[in-house]
């Protein structure tokens, strides 16, 4: 298991190299967005209309912040859980971005997608909200504002830690780390 | 009859949602601490090892544990010969709750079932708690209060079996339960489970379950055994700290049996997350 540090947005040279299991600590801009907030992006895109944000190589988050403390760019910032947005998420792939951060387990056609268009599925630590918030280094809501912690917003990260999850070859750390540690 | 404010419930209730938030049990931390110690995979060592630095930090920064502070929980037990003076026990802890959720930064997180909008602005910040009340003998308040959030409560079911089912189809139902959740609802995780009464008795028992320090032991030898069982039997199933694979899934199962009808045995499952945030207080 491989330790890589990335800088978004990434490109399939990136993500091709990364096997289940290696860790990452990721820097640069990610983008997040939670149920809600991906019906709206992927109704932009099924009508041929312009995202907030620049979709290629793009990393999304799946989180909703709580309020930041007076003088902080974002309060506790963990992981939701990911198979809420398994039916958009192909289309985000499918339409250039490389990468999504989240917690559990992904459907057969998330996975599927991440082959084809050389996709990531990052997993952070779930509950660990104070630690992941304190590595965003700026945030601001650039669309959906009254979505409150659901609104979509561009966010910094500095030395992210996250771990790959899902890679490109189709395998799957949480079927991989389940196997090897079960007693029949 | 003993009266207390309504604001000191206010305010006792405020301090317990402010505290919970950002600080993380004692009986949480020791057992994650433990289960770091035994895990035998490396990464989810270190998973546990992030959850326990995270911990540190949230307590000595004041920041929330989790972006998801929960639904607020509360079993409260009203002694009959208490009165609160001032306003109703029920609109004391909705509007303690609010100020500390408003207070310590917490997230709104509750929303209209349909159309999904959030009710901070309408029916209160993160309002309405949900309270369980009971009525007991003596002149106190008891309030047992947990911050529930979703990821666990979505992985939670329930079961009326036939009685034939028995112990061992209680224990394959738990294990079942868990082993489909996999990592999704955050563990190691606790295990609340509800035996018998009615449908809802039992609901309620498993989500009360959660509410018991972890390392406390079940005061019935036969629920005692029965916990340490299904421990062992969810330890064996591989999923590990957030899923990625490994020998400490379950910090602690707790049961809660009770009284059923000869023709029921009705089995509740509630999962609580390894960011256990719970407390206990009496005025």
């Amino acid at each position: 298991m491989a330790q890589y540090t990335l800088t978004t947005p990434l490109t399939s040279e990136d993500t091709k190299k990364l096997k289940a299991g290696d860790t990452v600590l990721l820097n640069g801009v990610i983008y997040t967005a939670r149920d809600a907030a991906h019906k709206r992006l992927v109704e932009l895109i099924e009508k041929g209309e312009e995202l907030p944000f620049d979709i290629k190589g793009s990393v999304i988050y799946f989180v909703g912040p709580t309020p930041p403390k007076p003088g902080d760019p974002i309060g506790s910032a963990g992981p939701t859980t990911s198979y809420r947005m398994d039916s958009y998420s192909p289309t985000m792939l499918k339409h250039g971005s490389k990468g999504m951060i989240g917690k559990g387990k992904r459907s057969q056609e998330v996975k599927d997608a991440c082959i084809k268009y050389d996709g990531i599925y990052f997993g952070a630590t779930g509950g660990a909200g104070a630690l992941l918030g304190k590595k965003i280094t700026s945030a601001e809501v650039i669309a959906y504002p009254e979505l409150g912690p659901e609104a979509v917003r561009k966010i910094t990260v500095k030395d992210f830690p996250v771990t790959v999850i899902n890679d490109t070859y189709g395998n799957d750390l949480y079927e991989m780390g389940r196997k090897e540690y079960e007693v029949k | 009859m003993r009266e207390i404010e309504f604001d000191d419930i206010v305010k006792a209730v405020r301090d317990i949602i402010v505290h919970c938030g950002t600080d993380l049990p004692q009986d949480t931390y020791d057992a994650l601490k433990e289960a770091m110690e035994k895990e035998k995979s490396p990464v989810s060592k270190e998973v546990i090892r992030q959850i326990l630095e995270n911990a540190d930090i949230a307590k000595e920064e004041k920041r929330p544990l989790c972006q998801d502070t929960g639904l607020a929980v509360f079993f409260v037990k009203v002694g009959e010969d208490v009165k609160v003076k001032g306003g109703l026990l029920k609109d004391a802890i909705n509007k303690g709750t609010e100020q500390g959720y408003k207070d310590a930064y917490l997230r709104a997180s509750t929303c209209e079932p349909f159309s999904r909008a959030n009710l901070k602005d309408t029916v209160g910040y993160n309002l309405p708690a949900i309270i369980h009340f009971d009525l007991v003998e003596g002149d106190k308040i008891d309030i047992e209060y947990a911050a529930k959030g979703g990821g666990s409560e979505n992985v939670s079911r329930a079961k009326v079996f036939p009685p034939a089912a028995g112990k061992e189809g209680i224990i394959n139902y738990v294990k079942e339960v868990i082993s489909d959740a996999g990592g999704n609802p955050c563990p190691p995780i606790t295990v609340g489970v509800g035996i018998g009464g009615t449908f809802e008795k039992a609901v309620i028992s498993s989500k009360h379950a959660l509410f018991r320090d972890i390392g406390s032991k079940n005061p019935d030898p036969e629920l005692d055994e029965m916990e340490q069982t299904i421990l062992e039997e969810i330890n064996k199933l591989g999923i590990g700290a957030m899923g990625m694979g490994g020998t400490k899934t379950a910090l602690a199962v707790h049961i809660e049996a009770n009284p059923c009808h000869i023709a029921s045995l009705p089995v509740s499952v509630n999962v609580q997350c390894h960011s256990s945030r719970h407390t206990h207080i009496t005025i």
